[in-house]
């Protein structure tokens, strides 16, 4: 099964084509492209260069999954909406899966870990996953020292993603080198039961974690002295 | 006729949700989703708050588009979408979700220009347009007197409004006098009721001094002010505010203003069409004085109704139908979106340009 994964929830904007097949999730084409500003023009050419690399065509896709963040909002839309559309055309479902799970699930390896990326104003999106990479706090946006402390309480012991690379410091754990961005291939695993089993699929709903910046209106100032 | 492209247009530039689709000249299907609601306690659109809107709203809308029309997107031609000006945010979910319908039904995609869409909705309403027309585009987001000399490949701007947008001060205005967001409505029934002669509130840039440098140029600042100061001293006084006698001396100066430039920028060109577009288009004072002022000239105006005057993804339709059966060439995908796109550009070129 032909399965086409797209995340924009950080700088990497990353379109991929996957095989799903029983045995598990094999890599067909890939682009990454890293650029914090850019994801509206980049996400939809390297669509077209993923399937054109695998000598596909969007009507042999099965599935769309789709990073559903935290990640700054603009962005992360891009490829929301991307999944949406094409999931609404090609008549396939579309899974949403969270993008910190492509950090933390494949970067844990029998010890607790962080994964953060970058929410910027000097606050972290992050979550922490078991030995086996199961999710077991997060997601949540918080300052780096919020997240340290509340991974100090969960025992653990290392940190992944470009959040942790970037706030280093601040962590005070040792920091794991990859992934950096959220992995298809990982995001493709952990919606691969849905896949399998042609599971009915889901609006993509991003994980904003903030609401939008608003003040109500208030009174008005007078104009006359 | 069945050689006429079928055209789909999005819009997403402000709050609304628009998807739209013609065949020719020929209104198919107009579907709109609205965050208006949710933008009112705050007084104006908060980005934010529109772009979520979009998201959420884009595919039921377009469903609702397809089975209006009774069309699937693999009849579809080609693919319209606002790529600019307006809010960056809420015109990136229009742009990427343009691309997706694109790259998944294998249609080509083009980049417009919301003002120039403004323009092109007309001719649903009315056919082709003669060139060169000129357009008068006023709505809470924009207020610009445009020289249409080919609506496929450029437009010429002449003028803008240096402060607040006409829409805004009619919001403004509204606030003030205790009428609901959006203010046009509200204050436009208002002032049926009013004086338009009652109180003397200035005409911005109309003087012979601001002429000379801002001919085609708006300027509502100034007017906002003068009622504010008008129904506070009011209000100081003890006296009752004329809510209705205010709206309608306000509407008046607005409405004055707007059609007296843009019918000096036809006669000034040699134009006789003149094409009013923009939420503000829906106002009927403006509708009746410039239809009274350009007859004088024979000049003939053309508005569309109400509904395609706000904003909707007819108009953006409208304008692909039109770049398509000019021969205008597709956009890239890499097309953005553009939040200062200017209005000398009518799409944004792609390989063959
Ligand atoms: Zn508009």
């Amino acid at each position: 099964m032909l399965v086409l994964v797209v995340d924009s929830s950080t700088p990497a904007v990353t379109a991929a084509l996957v095989e799903v097949s029983a045995d598990g999730v094999a890599l067909r084409s890939h682009r990454c492209t890293v650029d914090a500003r850019a994801h509206g023009e980049l996400l939809a050419p390297e669509v077209d260069a993923v399937l054109a690399d695998a000598g596909a065509r969007p009507a042999d896709l099965t599935a769309i999954v789709a990073g559903l963040g935290p990640g700054p909002f603009t962005g992360l839309r891009v490829g929301l909406v991307t999944a949406a559309t094409m999931g609404q055309v090609l008549g396939i479902p579309t899974y949403g899966v969270c993008s910190l799970d492509g950090i933390g699930h494949p970067a844990a390896a029998g010890e607790p870990v962080l994964a953060a990326s970058d929410a910027r104003r000097r606050e972290v999106y992050w979550a922490v996953y078991d030995g086996a990479g199961q999710r077991i706090a997060g997601p949540e946006v918080d300052a780096p020292a919020v997240a340290a402390e509340r991974a100090r309480d969960l025992a653990v012991t290392v940190a992944v993603g470009d959040g942790a690379h970037r706030y280093a410091d601040v962590l005070g754990l040792p920091v794991r080198a990859e992934p950096r961005y959220p992995d298809p291939v990982a995001l493709a695993r952990l919606a691969g039961e849905r896949i399998r089993a042609g599971a009915p699929g889901e609006r993509l709903t991003p994980l904003y974690l903030r609401r939008p910046d608003a003040v109500a209106a208030t009174a008005r100032k007078p104009v006359l002295p | 006729m069945a050689d006429e492209p079928l055209i789909l247009g999005i819009e997403t530039s402000c709050d609304e949700t628009g998807v739209g689709i013609v065949r020719g000249h020929t209104l198919l299907a107009d579907a709109l989703a609205s965050s208006v609601e949710e933008h009112a306690r705050f007084g104006g659109v908060v980005p934010e708050v529109a772009s979520r809107a979009h998201l959420e709203a884009i595919v039921p809308t377009m469903d609702r588009a397809l089975a209006e029309a009774g069309v699937t997107i693999a009849d579809i031609d080609a693919i319209a979408v606002t790529s600019g000006p307006g809010l960056a945010g809420a015109l990136l979910v229009g742009v990427a979700a343009a691309k997706g319908y694109a790259l998944a039904a294998e249609k080509p995609v083009y980049g417009v220009n919301h003002l120039a869409a403004h323009v092109a909705v007309d001719t649903l309403e009315h056919g082709p347009l003669p060139e060169p027309a000129v357009a008068l585009l006023v709505s809470g987001g924009h207020s610009s007197l445009l020289l249409v000399d080919d609506l496929a490949r450029g437009v010429t701007p002449l003028g803008a409004t240096i402060d607040d947008a006409a829409g805004e001060a009619f919001d403004k205005v509204a606030r003030l006098l205790g009428l609901p967001f959006p203010g046009g409505p509200p204050i436009d029934r208002e002032a049926r009721a009013g004086d338009p002669a009652a109180i003397g509130f200035p005409r911005g840039l109309t003087a012979a001094k601001d002429l000379a440098a801002h001919r085609y140029d708006f300027s509502f600042s100034g007017l906002k002010t003068a009622v504010a100061r008008w129904v506070e001293a009011r209000q100081r006084a003890g006296e009752p505010v004329p809510v209705a006698d205010v709206a309608a001396s306000f509407q008046e100066a607005v409405c004055d203003v707007l059609t007296a430039k843009a019918l000096d920028a036809c006669r000034a060109h040699g134009v006789d069409t003149l094409v009013i577009g923009g939420g503000v288009a829906a106002n009927s004072r403006l509708r009746a004085m410039a239809e009274q002022r350009a007859e004088k000239h024979g000049i003939r105006v053309r508005v569309p109704r109400p509904r395609l005057c706000t904003d909707n993804g007819a108009m953006v339709a409208a304008l692909g139908s039109h770049l398509v059966s000019s021969g205008v060439a597709p956009s890239r995908l890499d097309l953005p979106a553009d939040s200062a796109m200017p209005l000398t550009v009518v799409s944004v070129p792609g390989e063959a340009a």
